[in-house]
């Protein structure tokens, strides 16, 4: 095959927009699983929870995109909270394989009950009239609104980045994980910053879902098909680590991209092989600390 | 001593003679429905075809005449070897007599073999592809709604016709979108039409902006979708985003059904044109099946062609069974009567099935609605043309099935 340089401009581009979704996702992923040591499985479920907000925000409420882009992390993110207060606060002090199961179950749960009412075909989300179109770079045709979800996804990536790493607050949080009790003795109160946590990691995703929305179909499957990528980007990008998340998430974007240029059968299995190869060389991932 | 060996000889005749009269007057039939039950497919049939089924055993009226007839399903999750080991164990075990449905091309023709082996019934509805009539074809097999022949040759052919004479194909990298590229390209070649280029995507794909963009980038006047469910619709969805319609380019949706329509929405899907040998606003007669069928399924949505099919294959098969008086349990000989009575049920009207399994009805070409000529919740499709019955599948002398060589 001859390399077209725009056509491969073109794909490097397109692959930065799947890497935002995998970012975002992933970016929430790590934060739960770094602060309350729990892999968090139900993350596709609540992506798809996100975009189903969404789209009940607009057809029962009337309420568009900007405000669902608000509101609906807000809801999920609620929801993520009842979730570690009634559930997975009981079993913090476990194996990390409980959580994993737990939190595997309560997904097939959430997923089972959304297709049992909405079929697995999915429903029709518009994109909002403002992001509608496209522009002509020269070596391609980019979507407004997918232009739009990476500006956005990074401003939201760097800012999480910034108030666990930067802030006081997330120092505090960081803190608690290592000693809970110490942080405890100086009056701050490390259950409701655990809750918020969550709150927070779950929050991430259904914005994903929500910017998701109106590029893919609402469906109930939806996140279970993109959970084990994003799991595979973290487990490359290093478990815990935010800036790793955030830099791989792209990244594997990136590559995916240039597998569906140059090979596209193999383009679902690529991340895969990538994630056996740095496990091998690499157990703890790229920027993970050791476990 | 004696006497006692006398008498249980006697009750091992007599209990024997007793089961010869049972089998004699065997009225118990025993359905499998075999399905994507959650996945990608899960819409177009899956639970509905199931209640399709049940439908047909009820609206048969052979259960007033003493028949007994059970329906049970299963979920193949796509995959060729759990739908094969499900078959198998049907056949073994539960004493199935016939499957129906069985979407997904590549699990269709594993269960095919199976069938086969076991001499069952297979009245296949949701598979496309034309090698169950064909290379693959079998003495067990009916071939009930559509196939890809038909599909390249209506949704094909008429693209051609309307000059678009270049195609690009994004294929779903299985049995079901390899057959309808090779099928839909001979159409396209024959026609005086080429086609520059194609690119095989992994079943189940959520973003095809790589392969639109190549799609784009081959200036082909057509991009055919040899995909189907939520592969085409997610396809369509992103091919409006990046403006593949206002750079002049075409899209084929070789197969699409209601479902996908709904999904995709009329915004985005108005002006495709498709084929479909069943809509459920054809005439009074799918209206009234379509209006009880809504009834009875969760989301209230009328029956799908795939659904549609399994219904007429089973009001077909049972007419079948009453025919031979009793149930033989002999699939091969089922299905010769079968392929002898005329076919006439209140969903595809009359027509036949051919020596090779393929059953013979007009397809029809559909154009989706705009919004605004769309009165009713599912109203989506108009009526572009009719393809009539004898040219709608393929030609029974131009078959390959090796039951038609005397």
């Amino acid at each position: 095959m001859s390399i077209n340089l725009q056509a491969l401009s073109a794909q490097l581009l397109v692959g930065l927009i799947n890497g935002s979704f995998y970012a975002l996702l992933s970016l929430g992923l790590a934060v739960i699983f770094g602060m309350l040591n729990i892999i968090n499985f139900a993350h596709g479920a609540v992506y798809m929870m996100g975009a189903f907000a969404a789209y009940f925000l607009l057809n029962l409420a009337g309420i568009g995109y900007w405000p669902a882009l608000i509101l609906a992390p807000l809801a999920v993110g609620l929801f993520g909270m009842v979730m570690e207060r009634t559930m997975l606060k009981w079993i913090a002090n476990l194996d990390h394989l409980y959580g994993l199961l737990l939190t595997f179950g309560l997904a097939l749960i959430i997923q089972g009950v959304f297709q049992n009412y909405f079929g697995s075909s999915g429903l029709p989300y518009a994109i909002p009239d403002a992001l509608k179109g496209g522009m002509n770079l020269g070596f391609m045709f980019l979507p407004i609104y997918r232009g739009w979800v990476v500006i956005f996804s990074l401003v939201v990536c760097i800012a999480t980045w910034f108030l666990i790493e930067r802030t006081r607050l997330g120092a505090y949080l960081r803190a608690a994980t290592e000693n809970p009790t110490l942080v405890r003795a100086f009056g701050i109160n490390v259950p409701l910053m655990i809750t918020l946590t969550y709150g927070l990691g779950v929050g991430l995703a259904a914005l994903a879902g929500v910017l998701s929305a109106p590029i893919n179909q609402v469906r109930p499957l939806m996140g279970a098909d993109l959970i084990i990528v994003v799991f595979a980007v973290v487990v490359i990008g290093g478990m815990g680590s935010i800036m790793g998340s955030i830099i791989t998430g792209f990244a594997l974007g990136i590559i995916e991209g240039l597998t569906k240029y140059f090979y596209p059968e193999a383009s679902n299995t690529v991340v895969f092989v990538l994630m056996v190869l740095v496990l091998l060389v690499k157990p703890s991932g790229l920027t993970g600390r050791a476990a | 001593m004696k006497n006692k060996i006398s008498t249980a000889l006697l009750g091992t005749a007599l209990s024997l003679a007793m089961a010869g009269v049972v089998m004699a007057q065997d009225k118990t039939v025993k359905i499998g429905a075999l399905s994507d039950q959650s996945g990608l497919y899960a819409d177009l049939g899956g639970p509905g075809s199931t209640l399709a089924a049940q439908m047909a055993a009820e609206d048969s009226g052979l259960m007033a005449k003493g028949w007994k007839i059970d329906i049970i399903s299963g979920d193949h999750q796509n995959k060729p070897d759990i739908g094969s080991n499900i078959a198998r164990q049907w056949f073994d075990v539960d004493k199935v007599d016939t499957i129906v449905d069985v979407p997904n091309s590549g699990v269709a023709l594993a269960v095919n073999n199976i069938v086969k082996e076991k001499n069952g019934v297979y009245i296949n509805s949701g598979a496309a592809t034309s090698d169950l009539t064909n290379a693959q074809c079998s003495p067990n097999t009916v071939h009930w709604t559509y196939d890809t022949y038909m599909l390249a040759h209506s949704t094909g052919q008429a693209m051609v016709k309307a000059g678009g004479d270049s195609w690009f194909f994004l294929t779903a990298d299985y049995a079901f979108g390899a057959a309808l590229e090779r099928d839909t390209s001979e159409v396209v070649k024959s026609s005086g039409g080429k086609v520059v280029g194609g690119v095989k995507h992994p079943l189940n794909t959520a973003d095809f902006s790589s392969f639109l963009l190549q799609a784009q980038s081959s200036k082909a006047k057509v991009i055919g979708l040899a995909n189907a469910g939520g592969d085409t619709t997610n396809s369509i969805k992103q091919a409006a985003e990046f403006g593949i319609a206002k750079g002049g380019q075409k899209l084929a949706a070789l197969l699409l059904f209601i479902t996908d329509v709904k999904a995709i929405g009329l915004e985005t899907a108005q002006g495709l044109s498709f084929t479909e040998t069943f809509y459920w606003d054809l005439n009074d007669k799918t209206r009234d099946f379509s209006k009880k069928f809504a009834a009875r399924m969760k989301n209230g949505a009328p029956p799908s062609m795939v659904q549609a099919g399994v219904y007429a294959g089973l009001i077909h098969y049972f007419k079948a069974l009453e025919a031979l008086g009793s149930n033989p349990h002999d699939g091969a000989k089922i299905v010769a009567k079968m392929k002898e009575l005329p076919t006439d049920d209140p969903l595809f009207g009359q027509g036949k099935i051919e020596a090779n399994g393929r059953k013979i009805h007009p397809g029809y070409l559909f154009e989706v609605k705009k919004p605004s000529e769309s009165k009713a919740p599912w109203d989506f499709y108009k009526l572009a043309g009719t393809v009539p019955a004898d040219q709608a599948f393929t030609p029974i002398e131009k078959s390959t099935c090796a039951l038609l060589k005397k």
